[in-house]
């Protein structure tokens, strides 16, 4: 168990390693820093000279070692758009999309299991036809444009829901919540029915194609043979046994949600660590950047290590494979 | 009873109300991105300096015509007998947002930070070798030399409090290298008209009215400013009631949204030039067929795409109707611009044809043209119809489209045969652009001679311009300049951008030509 964690470990490490240098790589793509941080009136003597403050001259191994050696003492400098710590900027809009993304996975479980198993247990309805089209609306249409949508219906036309930001927070130590003011919950309302579609429609898909191969199975026949009521058969056996990997992608579909909140946090002008990273983008802010991208690699990093090890916990063929081979 | 006591909570309820609209206006001021920084001297970007206005104050402010007018100098001129000293009187009775008083030796403190090493404000105040406080509300700017025009320099450098900056340590500009952030990033302590109450970063500002202000009481009192990245959603913003002006509003929304009840457009012209420019060596294009030559060498061939180029058709089709046509790259208020420069002869595309056939390009020549996305107004749309119109004349041009922050590298570097540009001039004066695109590439000159134009007797007049004092003989020398620029086909101008702001129909705000608005002009119906 133990040298199993320690390597998954290690793979980790090497994965955030490998994502932090393309992610260097990349960023002599992007574009030049400095050509945002100085006015016009700035001369090229002026630019040479915060390019060398910069440390943007240096060879590249250079500048991502000393990347490496600060983002391990948790140092990420200061953001060339906003003059603040890194470290901070992130923290501070971390409980934005984490509220977010938690509330879609939440809609997105239950409306999806719902649908999914009422799907499978009256296939041939006209209510299971309609819900199964609505799904391909979900997958197929781009979630800016259900975005934009929502707010022209619910904003703009009905003025029911405010259309941008999230309303109200509260403090509450570092953390700064919406969730618990009328303002802040009608704000989450429609960015989290937007991130939420795709995941949905996702989890709806997988749990009635999951069911339907249940209902299929032997032991799910002799049950009915034993004269179970359908309601045990259906809750109690098949959704049981095709929970397994619903939960699976739920939990790995959860890094997803995080790092795609970008466009539906663009879209309401969500202030989350993926606005941030829009705006840091569009200037060239490489200390954000280069944090964010490494914050969402060690988000897949840990949910992945958890599943990993969950995996070995809950699936004994994985236990006995190891010591198995000590023989 | 009840009834009675409804009337009477209705009641009060009204007058309350009554009272609220005539004293304490809130307004609601939306915009594309926030301010980046606090620190007045930080960032030289308008959409910082725009913000920082309402909080801090600067020596003297442009009226919404471009003229200059007094702020926290009441009067400024040459000191008597010599020519490179600068005198500003200052007004007496101001305070800043912490009840310090405003005198010379703020002056002094904020002028000396603003052209320290860190501050991004310094290349205004190049020219300035030391300020010194008379008394307690006179300034004196001496200069290295001669410079009739510095005043125009000083209109977004803002006056810091000494003592509070000393007692907060940012007696220093934020310095990147340095591991923390500075303290005057995110507070403030000003002379303006409205005092930080609160502010989170790309979020929300809010700003209260400032009593001691020493300006009239404006009818705002209240500002809460809240940035919205995405177009569409900072329209239906102001559509669905949550914010009262929208600022940057984009150009396919202008017309529905002076059709839509219970809204209105203000526009007005921009200080802010589109232009293309070209490689003007004598080496071959590196993006061309023709590889023995530079066509963008021949005058004729300018001439040609001048001609081709249909800047109404601009106008009307990419720019429904928001841009000004012009063929110099200098907006009317600035000092120089003249009607003669800005009128542009008719399109005609035989006789462009003519000359590319004179130049010895009647075939035409292929070239890639490079162009910002999210810059300026429609700018690839803009570049997309320029394409096409130089197609008719057989220039074959590919088009390279890229977000400005990989843009600017490009230019800057002169890696480009071809490219679009687009010019604001803070200083309201030809020279600043003679300085940065005419004058040929160097250390401190011709930072935006792309097209590496160079022209040693233009040089020696445009150096010459920076210490004229005798402003008539200026004038003419700038004339004399412009007509060389023209006659060399330096730019291929197009329009001058237009700006629209958008608002509640019983709210007015007025364009402002810097596009700084000051919620202090907004009026209430």
């Amino acid at each position: 168990m133990l040298a199993f964690i320690l390597r998954r470990l290690g793979q980790s490490v090497l994965v955030m390693l490998v994502v932090a240098l393309i992610a260097f790589i990349m960023f002599r793509y992007v574009g030049d820093p400095i050509a945002s941080m100085v006015g016009q009136e700035a001369s090229s003597a002026d630019r040479e000279a915060l390019r060398q403050q910069l440390g943007l001259n240096d060879p590249f191994y250079e500048q991502f070692f000393r990347f490496i050696t600060n983002a391990l003492q948790g140092q990420f400098g200061i953001s060339y758009r906003l003059q603040q710590p890194v470290t901070e900027l992130i923290l501070s809009r971390l409980p934005a999309t984490i509220e977010l993304a938690f509330t879609s996975a939440l809609l997105a479980l239950v409306f999806g299991v719902g649908f999914g198993v009422f799907a499978a247990l009256r296939p041939k309805t006209i209510s299971t036809a309609a819900i199964m089209t609505g799904s391909l609306i979900g997958v197929s249409l781009p979630t800016f444009l259900i975005g934009i949508a929502l707010i022209y219906v619910f904003a703009v036309e009905l003025q029911w829901l405010p259309s941008f930001g999230r309303g109200q927070t509260v403090q509450i130590g570092w953390w700064r919540t919406g969730l618990l003011t009328e303002s802040g919950l009608r704000s989450l309302i429609l960015p989290a029915i937007t991130l939420s579609l795709f995941q949905m429609t996702l989890i709806m898909r997988l749990v009635r194609a999951e069911m339907l191969e249940v209902l299929r199975t032997d032991y799910i026949k002799f049950a009915k043979a034993r004269g179970l009521s359908s309601r045990a058969i259906n809750f109690g056996h098949a959704l049981k046994n095709t929970l397994v990997p619903v939960i699976t992608i739920t939990g790995l579909q959860l890094g997803s949600v995080i790092a795609f909140a970008i466009i539906t946090e663009t879209v309401f002008q969500w202030p989350g660590v993926g606005s941030l990273f829009i705006n840091s983008v569009a200037v060239v802010d490489v200390p954000v950047m280069a944090a964010y991208l490494m914050f969402i690699a060690f988000v897949f990093v840990v949910i992945n290590l958890t599943v990993d090890i969950l995996y070995y916990v809950v699936d004994p063929r994985l236990r006995v494979s190891g010591p198995a081979r000590g023989h | 009873m009840r009834t009675k006591l409804t009337g009477i909570a209705a009641a009060l309820l009204a007058s309350s109300m009554l009272v609220s609209a005539a004293s304490a206006e809130t307004v609601r001021w939306a915009r594309a991105s926030d301010a980046l920084t606090l620190d007045p001297h930080a960032q030289n970007q308008g959409v910082t300096h725009t913000f920082n206005h309402h909080i801090y104050e600067t020596l003297l402010i442009r009226d919404l015509e471009g003229n200059l007018i007094p702020r926290l100098a009441t009067e400024w001129y040459l000191k008597e007998g010599d020519d490179t000293v600068w005198v500003f009187e200052l007004r007496e009775g101001v305070t800043f947002h912490n009840g310090n008083e405003f005198t010379a030796e703020d002056v002094v403190f904020s002028l000396d930070r603003a052209r320290s090493d860190t501050s991004n404000m310094r290349q205004l105040h190049a020219d300035v070798a030391e300020v010194r406080a008379v008394d307690d509300y006179t300034v004196e700017v001496q200069m290295n030399g001669p410079s009739p025009l510095y005043p125009n320099n000083v209109t977004n450098t803002f006056m810091m409090d000494k003592d509070w900056s000393e007692e907060n340590d940012v007696v220093a500009v934020q310095d990147f290298g340095a591991g923390e952030d500075n303290y005057a990033v995110r507070n403030t302590n000003g002379t303006g008209p409205y005092e930080l109450v609160s502010r989170e970063v790309d979020v929300e500002s809010v700003l209260e009215y400032y009593e001691g202000w020493w300006g009239e009481t404006p009818e705002v009192t209240e500002i809460i400013y809240l940035p919205i990245a995405e177009n569409a959603t900072r329209v239906a913003a102001l559509l669905s009631g949550e914010v009262d002006i929208v600022q940057d509003v984009p150009v396919q929304d202008v017309e529905r949204l002076s059709s839509s009840e219970g809204f209105k457009i203000e526009t007005g012209p921009e200080n802010r030039t589109i232009y293309f420019g070209y490689k003007m060596t004598d080496e071959p294009l590196a993006s061309s067929n023709i590889t023995d030559a530079n066509p963008f060498a021949d005058t004729r061939v300018l001439e040609a795409m001048s001609l081709a180029v249909d800047r109404n058709a601009i106008q009307q089709v990419v720019m429904r109707g928001q841009s000004i046509p012009t063929c110099v790259n200098v907006p009317p208020f600035v000092n120089g611009w003249t009607e003669e420069l800005d009128a542009c002869p008719e399109t005609d595309l035989d006789r462009a044809r003519e000359l590319m056939a004179e130049a010895g390009y009647a075939d035409g020549f292929s070239v890639t043209l490079d162009t910002p996305n999210d810059r300026y107004v429609n700018d690839e749309a803009i570049a997309q119809a320029v394409v096409g119109m130089l197609g008719q004349i057989g220039i074959d041009v590919t088009l390279v489209s890229r977000p400005i922050a990989q843009h600017s590298p490009i230019i800057l570097n002169n890696e480009t045969d071809f490219y679009l540009l687009g010019w604001g001039v803070p200083t309201f004066d030809s020279a600043y652009n003679f300085n940065d695109l005419v004058h040929t590439k160097g250390e401190e000159y011709g930072t935006y001679n792309i097209g590496l134009y160079s022209n040693p007797e233009l040089d020696e007049k445009i150096v010459q311009l920076g210490t004229m004092t005798d402003l008539e003989a200026r004038d003419a020398l700038i004339a004399e300049i412009w007509a060389t620029v023209q006659e060399d086909h330096v730019f291929l101008p197009v329009h001058n951008q237009v700006l629209a702001y958008a608002m509640r129909d019983d709210i007015t705000l007025p364009v402002h030509p810097e596009n700084q608005p000051s919620m202090t002009s907004v009026t209430f119906e």
